[in-house]
């Protein structure tokens, strides 16, 4: 959908923030050059940390009509990079810079049914969905998972609006849920559109496969962002230009890489294209595979990784527990197109 | 200082074209499971029927490298294939297979609009999607009724749409546009009445008592062999908008009782006009006459079309010439005339469409 996402710079003021949440707060913007945001769609924003600019993209949860009012929300992340740091400091009348509504998650007006899958923050990117299928009186259910009822943003609204069609689930009153047995009551004609935690989405996809269900109907954003293992620092070494580089916690292979001199290719850096690839030689420690470009079977092999997105962890065993960055940081020794 | 800039008059000589709408983007016979190109509302589409028969439109521009898909093959039960590097699409514009990766890129999607076939058109609706209501298809019943019958074809217009609602609202250019077949000077002179609602506009006229020009003389002959004398005459327009528009033509004897609603003295007809707009200055016109006597008469109905085709023939010349005018004059304003009425109200609603979808500042 090239056409929908030419990046439009702009400022914006900020008209009220508010918490909703543990940790979360709902920031509420006007766009100096307004334009309709729909269902699924995000904007790029540009955060200030250490002093430099840097861009960071959140799903668009309202939007008026005429799109002088945006909503975005914002989940203060432990491992955060800084970003959410930055945004949870705005208050009303401060000034942003951010683009026109962009669009890589379209909702698709028609199908016989729908569910919608959010994984904690992962509602901001379903929210605006779900208002536009009720108007449309679509057939849909809308599965809100998350830790604890405290972490879980607009639970009261959402049961306002949706009623029966809000199905919320909360792992510390009713354990992990059960994925199977969600996709298993689906059929052909149903579409599947999720946003959430990479082991949910991953759960979901295999789910979807083993049932034998059609590719296209499941769809998912991701904006790179979580993965298997919390984030730790590690090295990256390329022997044949002599680089070695340390990926900070809250960086990118890509970025450190990047910051290491390195030319490197990429286009998407959400680890949807393949492009920023690198070929791993030799690895102390597991890839945390973060992409969605590798099938599972050519993430098992671990020859290559997406590089602006996946990174390396300590755990030998691959197990979580196993993880233990004392030990010193996990290297990946790589080479580069 | 900024310079303000008035205008002497209120219309607009061109207008942009409601999103917010069906349009029809081809007869039924035209879509295929050969992909067509066609431009719509400016947004060039690739139109293609599934294995079951059920018209598609997508955006014709991959999402990889934008090559035209309409170029491509439709491939398996609803799929369509890039004629460049290969990927796939379904009917809902999702990628179903990419060429040399085990996995599809979530964002791979072209857009897939909104499709409605009814009377014997495919529309498609390239708005918000969440409000492509079917019942909002315009009424062209006349096309596919068992008491109707007749044919009709496409003109590709080299004109802004709005010029083809004006000419088909105001009837009075028949008298100097088709002298030779439907013109006659009572047109001018007999009086109409305009009345509109909030989505429609009806321009109604009656000429009674006068002498049947060569179309309708040879129609009424065709029902009534022989036939000789005085008719009512009627033309009855009904625009929907925001650009269809069905017009009740037909002559009885005069004197039967037409005007009070009997018509079983005369012939009637409807031209069914829905006009697409393509670009700001072209439109595509899909026209066709529908009668309701001699239905089973396929001479009548080639007749017809034809007859009906030398007729717009001689519109499309002056429509051409028109936007040409327009573009070269860009300093000259439209003034209007009492005739306009019809069209004026046309104009009227579509732009209380385009003011509803933010696209046109509200009159002052
Ligand atoms: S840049 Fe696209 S997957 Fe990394
Ligand atoms: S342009 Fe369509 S697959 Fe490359
Ligand atoms: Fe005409």
């Amino acid at each position: 959908m090239a056409a929908t996402n030419t990046e439009v710079w702009q400022s914006a003021s900020v008209l009220a923030v508010a918490d909703v949440a543990a940790d979360i707060v709902r920031i509420e913007l006007a766009p100096s050059m307004p334009k309709k945001a729909d269902p699924g769609s995000h904007i790029d924003l540009m955060v200030t940390i250490d002093g430099e600019q840097q861009k960071r993209s959140y799903s668009v949860v309202e939007s008026s009509e005429d799109g002088t009012r945006l909503v975005i929300s914002v989940f203060k992340a432990p491992a955060s990079r800084g970003g959410s740091v930055f945004m949870h400091t705005l208050k009303a009348g401060d000034s942003l810079r951010i683009t026109q509504p962009l669009q890589n998650f379209p909702l698709r007006v028609g199908a016989e049914r729908y569910v919608l899958l959010a994984g904690g923050i992962g509602i901001t990117a379903i929210m605006n969905m779900a208002s536009v299928l009720r108007n449309v009186k679509a057939d849909y259910t809308l599965v809100y998972a998350g830790r604890n009822r405290t972490a879980m943003a607009y639970l009261d609204q959402l049961r306002e609006l949706h009623g029966e069609r809000l199905v919320v689930h909360v792992d510390e009153e009713d354990g992990i849920l059960d994925v199977a047995g969600l996709v298993a009551g689906l059929d052909l004609a149903t579409e599947l559109y999720m946003c959430g935690p990479i082991r949910l989405m991953d759960a979901v996809r295999r789910a979807w496969t083993e049932r034998e269900l059609e590719a296209p109907n499941l769809r998912y954003e991701t904006f790179g962002n979580s993965g298997w293992y919390d984030p730790e620092e590690f090295l990256v070494r390329i022997p044949r230009l002599g680089v070695e580089a340390k990926v900070g916690q809250g960086r990118s292979m890509l970025e450190a890489l990047e910051d290491a001199g390195v030319d490197m290719m990429f286009d998407c850096r959400k680890g949807e294209c393949g492009l920023c690839e690198v070929r791993i030689l030799d690895l102390a420690g597991t890839i945390d595979h973060r992409d969605v470009f590798y099938s599972e079977r050519q993430q098992r092999s671990a020859a290559k990784m997406c590089c602006c997105v996946s990174r390396a962890v300590t755990t030998e065993t691959g197990a979580r527990a196993d993880a233990d960055p004392s030990r010193g940081p996990a290297v990946v020794t790589i080479d580069v197109s | 200082m900024t310079a303000v800039q008035t205008r002497s008059t209120t219309t607009n000589k061109t207008l942009g074209h409601p999103l917010n709408a069906w349009y029809v983007a081809g007869w039924d016979h035209e879509v295929t499971r050969k992909p067509l190109a066609r431009k719509i509302a400016n947004r060039p589409l690739a139109l293609y029927r599934t294995e079951d028969g059920k018209a598609v439109a997508l955006a014709d521009a991959c999402w990889h490298r934008l090559a035209p898909l309409s170029m491509g093959k439709v491939v398996g039960r609803d799929e369509i294939q890039c004629p460049y590097h290969g990927i796939r699409y379904n009917s809902a514009g999702r990628c179903t297979s990419m060429p040399a990766q085990e996995t599809i890129n979530p964002s791979a999607v072209v857009p897939s609009f909104p499709v409605v076939e009814r009377h014997r058109f495919v529309w498609v609706w390239l708005g918000d999607p969440a409000k492509a209501d079917p019942d909002l298809v315009p009424d062209m019943h006349q096309m596919d009724h068992p008491e109707w019958a007749g044919d009709g074809e496409t003109i590709y217009a080299p004109c802004n749409y709005q010029l083809v609602l004006d000419n088909l609202m105001d009837l009075t250019h028949e008298e100097f546009v088709h002298s030779s077949s439907i013109g006659q000077d009572e047109l001018s002179e007999s009086d109409f009445v305009v009345s509109h609602d909030g989505n429609t506009v009806t321009v109604t006229r009656w000429m009674l008592n006068i002498d049947a020009p060569p179309f309708w003389l040879k129609n009424m002959r065709d029902k009534f062999p022989g036939f000789e004398g005085k008719v009512d005459r009627w033309q009855i327009i009904h625009f929907e908008a925001p650009s269809t528009i069905r017009i009740d033509v037909g002559v009885a004897k005069a004197g039967t009782g037409a005007p009070e609603g009997d018509r079983s003295q005369g012939v009637n007809g409807y031209v069914m006009n829905t006009i697409s707009p393509e670009t700001d200055k072209t439109c595509h016109y899909f026209w066709a006459f529908m009668r309701n006597y001699c239905l089973d008469s396929q001479l009548i109905t080639t007749q017809l079309r034809n007859g009906v085709h030398g007729v717009f023939g001689e519109d499309e010349a002056m429509l051409k010439a028109q936007q040409e005018a327009i573009d070269a004059n860009p300093d000259y304003e439209f003034y209007s005339l009492n005739i306009d009425a019809g069209g004026m109200w046309v104009r009227r609603l579509i732009e209380r469409m385009l003011v509803a979808e933010g696209r046109l500042a509200a009159a002052l």
